[in-house]
């Protein structure tokens, strides 16, 4: 039973890393329909300003703590807002009023032209680098059970995110353009909604969700490189598709459900190497039976 | 209109980017020696230490005078220490430089990968630290001079009765990697043989970032040790979450753990365990003082670590084969390498068996304060 709790555990703060991320490739999908391959990238990037920021403030503000932990990752997600901005800016805009699938291979081609461009020495080099203390860590004993607190943030984080999120699509005047830019881009620009500008700021929300998540993640596993971010991307993706891409919560759920999956398979001794197959099988046959996915709506083509 | 402006910005970035260097290869009076080695990506400190050594012992030879009255000349290239590189670079090192022989790799899937090219060429190879028997069964042109995983798995297993004094062990393999899966094969062989009793076999996929799950159902079956033969990124990460999760048994690995960045990445979750390797530089050999004060002088006071012994011992090795041989030619050079009885290396006195392998001792260091400290010397 202790084992069942403990797996729980580890399950949930992977699945959380995972749910984070794929917030970021649902909020994309649902304002412009198409997958942001690049997310991953920018995941990658965030890990990597939070490593130059940190000996950066390091004089002003002592690391690790709160608000250096803090201060550090507002600056690696607005870096990243930027990075996320320009990269619509320059590879997906030209291209807006082309075929959906032109976009998505685009979105592949600037994928591969950031991970291979940061491999470069010149850039940041292919070998994985220490990723800094930020936040000082404690772990907690609940009877024999572990819980570390960087696994809590993790959580506390994504549900905030989660809500945030919720919030600024649903609530606020920003988030009334997104949802009518994703219902029809020529009738939200005829109703006075400043098109480039609000596909702008989703790009730059995005980006900088996924700066907060490649810090996470760097926190986790304190060793980055260039393609840190193609395994949890891809899974991630696989999250969002499994809640039903487009929609919120269902990607946080998609990726607890991926994590839980991989972390109890992981720990079945003689299964744990085929944990990705196992837990994708699973996942396939999910879709089968839901092929919008968990929360998404099956949606009629009108012919 | 701004879109031109966009593609401009593009193309120009992408133009300077696509500014590498071409090089052409000298011939004539030198001897050209290829090398491959990962010298960026997940691996990059074993294929940069063995470059470094490499490159030193080549140096240290021309300055001697070279063999034959000829200087070597070496070729380097990277692989990034990604799979498909080492028989891109290894074929463009054969028919493209022409070189006579080919120093390489660290990593035994890379190896394996160059292993048949060379072989097919009729160039001799040399790795300087694959310890998988299969890298010297792919044919006779193939030479290594490190000692082999069924070794080592042995020399660990003794380690885990005789000085851990552990009887259940639990075993963690990297399953992408043939190095890691024939030492796990040979230490359970020689642990069972020795009264031991494996309590937990669980596997990882190489690059995985999360390893609490497998290593939760290790902690479970309450093993006195763990044996983690994988590579220092991995294991670093590996050594970081078995603290959070309350793993507090000692863990050991193979060659594959010695790097600095283990130290770097894994901090004072490493402090503790052990591992076995070709050489400890703090032992009392003038042979290995000789060539620590070489290196340091060389390379900015950098300690040279195994894999930066068993690269000059490698072009070492090479250059006493041509010698004996009296030739370049790639079969005379074989023979000449085959029948090597004894060869005073850095890393120990070592003789070519009848597999191609050298056949040497293995020491047991200790992650201590940071640094890797001599525990044992094993001898076969």
């Amino acid at each position: 039973m202790e084992w069942f709790f403990q797996q729980l555990i580890n399950g949930l703060a992977l699945g959380s890393i995972y749910a984070l991320i794929a917030l970021g490739y649902t909020m994309v999908y649902g304002v412009l329909r198409f997958i942001n391959f690049a997310h991953s990238d920018v995941l990658m990037l965030g890990a990597y300003a939070a490593f130059f920021i940190a000996p950066a403030i390091q004089p002003l503000v002592p690391l690790p703590s709160l608000t250096g932990a803090l201060l550090v990752t507002l600056f690696s997600a607005l870096i990243c807002a930027g990075i996320g901005i320009l990269i619509e800016f320059l590879a997906y805009r030209p291209l807006r009023t082309r075929p959906k699938l032109t976009v998505l291979i685009t979105a592949i081609g600037v994928s591969l032209f950031i991970e291979f461009t940061c491999q470069h020495k010149a850039v940041f080099g292919a070998d994985t680098k220490p990723f800094p203390t930020l936040l000082p860590s404690t772990d907690f004993h609940l009877g024999s059970l572990l819980v570390s607190s960087n696994d809590l943030v993790v959580m506390f984080v994504t549900v905030l995110l989660l809500v945030g999120l919720w919030f600024v699509v649903q609530k606020t005047k920003v988030g009334t353009a997104m949802r009518a830019v994703s219902f029809n881009q020529q009738a939200a620009a005829l109703m006075g909604v400043n098109i480039n500008r609000i596909i702008s700021f989703t790009f730059g929300l995005g980006s900088a969700l996924a700066a907060v998540a490649g810090i996470l993640y760097a926190m986790k596993a304190p060793g980055i490189e260039p393609l840190m971010g193609v395994q949890p991307g891809i899974r991630a993706f696989i999250a969002a598709v499994l809640g039903g891409i487009g929609n919120l919560p269902g990607a946080a759920l998609g990726g607890l459900l991926l994590g839980l999956l991989e972390t109890f398979v992981g720990g079945i001794s003689g299964l744990s190497s085929y944990r990705d197959g196992i837990a994708f099988a699973i996942l396939i046959l999910i879709l089968l039976f839901k092929p919008a996915g968990l929360l998404g709506k099956s949606s009629v083509e009108k012919v | 209109m701004l879109i031109r402006w966009q593609y401009v910005a593009l193309l120009v970035g992408g133009g300077l980017l696509g500014l590498t260097g071409c090089g052409k290869s000298g011939g004539g009076d030198t001897i050209l020696v290829g090398e491959f080695a990962s010298l960026t990506g997940k691996e990059a400190t074993f294929g940069t230490s063995s470059h470094e050594g490499t490159l030193l012992a080549i140096e240290e030879l021309n300055a001697a005078g070279g063999v034959m009255g000829k200087k070597f000349e070496l070729k380097t290239e990277d692989d990034q220490s990604k799979a498909g590189e080492p028989a891109n670079v290894v074929n463009k090192l054969i028919s493209k430089d022409g070189v006579i022989a080919v120093l390489g790799e660290v990593a035994s899937s890379r190896s394996l990968e160059a292993a048949p090219i060379c072989q097919q060429n009729g160039i001799p190879m040399i790795s300087p630290a694959s310890t998988n028997p299969k890298v010297t069964e792919t044919g006779d042109y193939i030479f290594r001079v490190c000692f082999i995983d069924p070794f080592q798995g042995t020399v660990m297993a003794n380690f885990a009765t005789k000085t851990l004094k552990a009887t259940k062990v639990a075993v963690f393999t990297d399953v992408k990697s043939d190095y890691s899966k024939g030492l796990a094969k040979f230490f359970k062989e020689g642990f069972t043989k020795a009264g031991g009793q494996i309590v937990s076999e669980l596997d990882f996929n190489g690059g995985d970032k999360d390893f609490k799950g497998q290593l939760t159902a290790i902690k479970t079956a309450a093993p006195d040790a763990v044996f983690v033969p994988g590579y220092y990124t991995d294991v670093a990460l590996i050594c970081i979450q078995a603290k959070q999760l309350g793993l507090n048994v000692p863990l050991f690995g193979g060659d594959g753990w010695e790097s600095d960045t283990l130290v770097k990445i894994g901090g004072d979750a490493v402090e503790g365990h052990y591992f076995s390797t070709h050489y400890a530089s703090d032992a009392a050999s003038p042979k290995v003082t000789a060539f620590v004060e070489a290196y340091k002088k060389r390379y900015n006071g950098k300690v040279p670590d195994a894999m930066a012994a068993l690269g000059y011992d490698s072009a070492k090795f090479l250059a006493d084969g041509i010698s004996r041989a009296g030739s370049t030619d790639g079969a005379k050079l074989r023979d000449a390498l085959a029948a090597t009885k004894e060869f005073d290396a850095v890393t120990g006195k070592m003789a070519i068996n009848a597999q191609r392998d050298a056949v040497k001792a293995a020491v047991i260091l200790q992650v201590k304060g940071g640094a890797f400290k001599f525990v044992e010397t094993v001898a076969p």
